[in-house]
């Protein structure tokens, strides 16, 4: 029998960099396909592909064939996609709170009855068959199995069920024959997961080909016929279900080899004896990356790569201390209380914080490289002002000490310019970064907090901003404090990396520690702590 | 004893909550009593103008309608749509086109023009989402800049006409007022009902009430149903692979028919265009008008248009007599009344930002 979808030898490069490497990928009707993958390993740009979203034909198309029910086929929007019988539900949802539960699923595909007025004026002048609305809808919700009324509006409802009228509305487009399901129980209780769980799997019963995205590999284990690891862009692994396990899924996601350089030495190895944070149940209410009772203590002098799968909360520690999400906790700094949700305490008290957000929260993207440079310095410090006035309080900018301070910079952090006069905006990613890496050092901070500080940069700059970490680390004495998605980048400059799971710190390796063990401990598998 | 308590708390909260939705017109409906009040003005003649204004400008405020639900917010740009009903009909005012075939036929020739005008208007505002409302506002008064020019300038020299009675003396530009002789009253003569002393001009009333209806089936389509969809959320209609840009061009081409056709219900009643002044006014107006009977730049419904209607013309009426009455100056009553309709419009639009932003 010919297989509801294959995807055959999918390459893909976005201006020159390739994303993805001939990809396989094959599903049979009634089969539960688990497509598992970390972040940028190429699990979105295979569905864009599959969806014929614009993003890829303004980017040069792709290499590669798609077939559906062995016919080759050619997809150039999502319309075509549809049209084959191809469907997606969406990991936020696309559902209209004002509209009741019919209004969403048959979204812009009402029905309506003709009259005299349709008759001269077209179809859009139907007026809608709502009745008729209503009971498909109800026969899609039972198809799924749940209870929900399809006339309440869906600004009410559990989250959960929000995720039942997004999947009903797919299922009720005649001739689904393939359902794409990206991240679905990222938002869910598991209560609520594991009654998702089982309508996916009536729904594959029912003939569909399910495809399926998560990041959860015990629910991936459960569900799943058969499982595809993407790394870097390239096809890892291929299980049958019964073969999947959770360690060994985990293992192909993360593992590559990597060759360790050898760091300049220290003249005093970092210890738990001298601790320059402790932090202790930290809570932080950031979206899609909730913590909840972290627990960790941070060497004075170290570098500490903090890494875990992505949702997991890894980058909710920084943001947290800084105080750019609401949080909650004990943080010690040096033995001191340190003030939460108060950023110019952090900054105030020598802890400084590059953001993953580096376009948003960053960077100032319209103003020059010596403002970005000089700006928190002078508003948490003072620096670069100098008083012209006989009043303390009024105080203006330094603007030669800016410029030699962001000359200097520039030279030092050797970032490629037109000068400190050019907008951040114009510069590359790895510049911007560079730039941000700039402000916090003028900050001279204790420790640094650095979110993805590789993420959206090409792969030149990111071993030239890993090593900028490291030559703070070993020249400045700084301790600083890497969150990454990489773990390979982590386990080329860390002392120790610590992974988070489920918002929580599940355990400390040593960069030198297995794929084995990596793989479990981010799959939430507690194992020997390493010290 | 037990069931009552529990009983009354609960229908204490729904009173409190329909006050609370309804805040607005009730706190107009009590400043409108409160001026009839004060006022002392003979109720007959009072009612003969709230009939008649609410006659003459509700085909306006209706007009509003169809793009607050497309989530393009309060439409000032309507003043457009007035423009190509003052075009249409001096036309047929030059041309001597006389009586309800006159002002059918302006009704005929303003639809290319407002169709054509709405389109300009509607890829206008494509291009500035999120920022529909004043972009409207600035689009009304470029509009009315070449507006001038046209009947200014352009008529007499480019567009040859020659008018005595419609043009300036030089030969070039229309006058200030132009006597709409042909077609004054057209539609309110059509058929008229004395009650009590008072005229109701039932012709126009009906056209109001068709258009109601016409809105209501509307809203039920297909089309009508698409429209909410993108008000509720444009990204989320255009997965759902609904052509956003488009509706929102039919909403804003449809919004500026409705705002010609209600420009020539009132110019037909007041009978004589005041050529450079009589649209100005009429978005900001229409839409104090609106923001009257309780509706947001989100939400709006064919009550809230009447209701509003009813109280902001009651206030217009009453507010120089209560000034009279009050202060001996009739002027501050004049200033209260523009001073409401600005505010109205002002809290509405900060509101509407705080909301938003909320989200």
């Amino acid at each position: 029998m010919a297989h509801a979808l294959e995807m055959r030898g999918i390459t893909k490069s976005y201006f020159g960099n390739t994303v993805l490497k001939s990809v396989d990928i094959a599903v049979n009707p009634g089969e539960i396909h688990a497509l598992v993958g970390e972040n940028g390993a190429g699990k979105s740009t295979l569905m864009n592909i599959l969806f014929g979203m614009p993003v890829i034909h303004d980017t040069g198309g792709f290499e590669g064939e798609i077939l559906v029910d062995g016919q080759t086929v050619n997809i150039e929007s999502p319309m075509d996609a549809m049209n084959l019988g191809i469907g997606m539900v969406h990991q936020e949802f696309m559902l209209l709170p004002g509209f009741t539960v019919t209004e969403n699923i048959k979204l812009n595909r009402e029905l309506g009855r003709p009259n005299i007025v349709s008759r001269i004026l077209g179809k859009k002048f139907e007026l809608l068959d709502k009745e008729q609305m209503g009971k498909d809808s109800r026969q899609a919700l039972d198809k799924l199995g749940v209870d929900i009324d399809e006339w309440l509006p869906v600004a009410g409802l559990p989250v959960g069920y929000m995720q039942f009228v997004e999947i009903a509305r797919e299922i009720d487009k005649s001739r689904m024959k393939i359902l794409v399901f990206d991240e679905p129980t990222a938002v869910l209780t598991e209560a609520e997961a594991d009654l998702f769980l089982n309508a996916v799997r009536r729904l594959a019963e029912s003939g569909l080909a399910i495809l399926f995205i998560s990041h959860r590999l015990d629910e991936v284990v459960g569900v799943a016929h058969d499982v595809t690891v993407l790394r870097d862009g390239e096809v890892v692994g291929h299980l049958p279900g019964q073969e999947a396990r959770v360690d060994r899924i985990a293992e192909l996601m993360v593992g590559r080899k990597v060759d360790r350089p050898s760091l300049p030495p220290r003249e005093k190895e970092p210890s738990d004896d001298d601790l320059i944070l402790e932090i202790s149940s930290l809570s932080v209410d950031m979206p899609g990356e909730r913590l909840a009772g972290l627990d960790l203590k941070v060497r004075r002098g170290e570098i500490l790569g903090i890494g875990g799968l992505a949702g997991h909360g890894k980058v909710g520690i920084a943001n947290g201390i800084m105080g750019l999400y609401p949080s909650s906790g004990i943080v010690y700094k040096d033995g001191r209380e340190l003030p939460l949700n108060n950023p110019k305490a952090a900054l105030s008290q020598g802890i400084a914080f590059v953001s993953e957000d580096r376009r948003g929260v960053g960077l100032l993207l319209d103003e020059s490289i010596e403002n970005n440079i000089a700006f928190t310095s002078a508003q948490v410090q003072d620096r670069f002002l100098r008083k012209r006035l006989p009043w303390t309080s009024l105080q203006v900018r330094d603007n030669e000490a800016i410029r030699q301070y962001a000359l200097e910079t520039i030279k030092e952090l050797d970032i490629r310019c037109q000068g400190p006069e050019q907008p951040v905006r114009r510069l590359s990613g790895g510049n911007q970064q560079k730039v941000c890496l700039a402000r916090a050092l003028a900050l001279s901070p204790e420790v640094l907090f650095a979110s993805e500080p590789t993420r959206g940069i090409d792969v030149g700059a990111k071993s030239l901003v890993l090593d900028l970490l490291v030559k703070f680390n070993r020249e400045f004495g700084m301790t600083v404090v890497i969150t990454s998605s990489e773990l390979a980048e982590l386990r080329m400059v860390c002392d120790r990396i610590a992974i988070v799971y489920q918002g929580r710190l599940i355990g400390i390796l040593s960069p030198d520690a297995s794929d084995v063990e990596y793989g479990l401990m981010m799959a939430g598998k507690k194992r020997a702590e390493v010290s | 004893m037990k069931t009552q308590g529990a009983v009354l708390p609960r229908q204490r909260g729904i009173d409190i909550s329909l006050l609370k939705k309804n805040a607005v017109p009730l706190l107009f409906a009590a400043l409108c009593i409160l001026g009839v009040m004060v006022s002392g003005m003979d109720p007959s003649f009072l009612l003969y103008e709230i009939i008649t204004r609410f006659s003459r400008n509700s085909f306006l405020v209706l007009a509003l309608l169809i793009p607050v639900s497309a989530g393009l917010g309060l439409n000032f740009a309507i003043t457009i749509g007035a423009m190509a009903g003052q075009i249409a009909i001096v036309t047929i005012t030059h041309y001597q086109i006389k009586g309800l075939n006159g002002l059918l036929w302006a009704m005929a020739l303003s639809v290319p023009l407002a169709v054509a005008m709405g389109y300009l208007a509607g890829m206008v505002m494509n291009r500035a989402k999120g920022r529909e409302m004043i972009t409207s506002m600035i689009l009304g008064f470029f509009a009315n800049g070449l507006y001038q020019l046209l009947f200014l300038f352009l008529v007499g020299t480019v567009i040859p006409m020659k008018n005595r009675a419609m043009m300036l003396p030089e030969g070039v530009g229309l006058r200030n007022t132009v006597d709409l002789y042909g077609v004054a009253r057209a539609l309110d003569k059509l058929w008229r009902i004395n009650i009590g002393g008072i005229w109701i001009p039932m012709g126009t009333l009906l056209v109001v009430a068709l258009l109601c209806v016409v809105l209501q089936y509307f809203m039920r389509t297909r089309l009508g149903q698409e429209m909410r969809a993108v008000g509720q959320d444009r990204h989320i209609a255009e997965v759902a692979g609904i052509d956003v840009d488009r509706i929102r061009i039919i909403a804003m081409i449809f919004s500026t028919v409705l705002a010609a056709w209600g420009q020539l219900i009132f110019l037909q009643n007041i009978s004589t265009l005041n050529t450079y002044n009589s649209h100005e006014q009429v978005g900001t107006f229409a839409v104090a008008a609106l923001l009257v009977g309780g509706a947001t730049a989100t939400r709006a419904s064919i009550w809230q248009a009447l209701v509003g209607l009813l109280l902001f013309h009651t206030l217009f009426v009453v507010s120089p007599q209560a000034g009279q009455a009050l202060f001996g100056i009739p002027q501050i009553g004049e200033y209260f009344r523009v001073f409401v309709a600005y505010g109205v419009i002002a809290v509405a639009l900060a509101l509407h930002s705080w909301q938003s932003r909320s989200k």
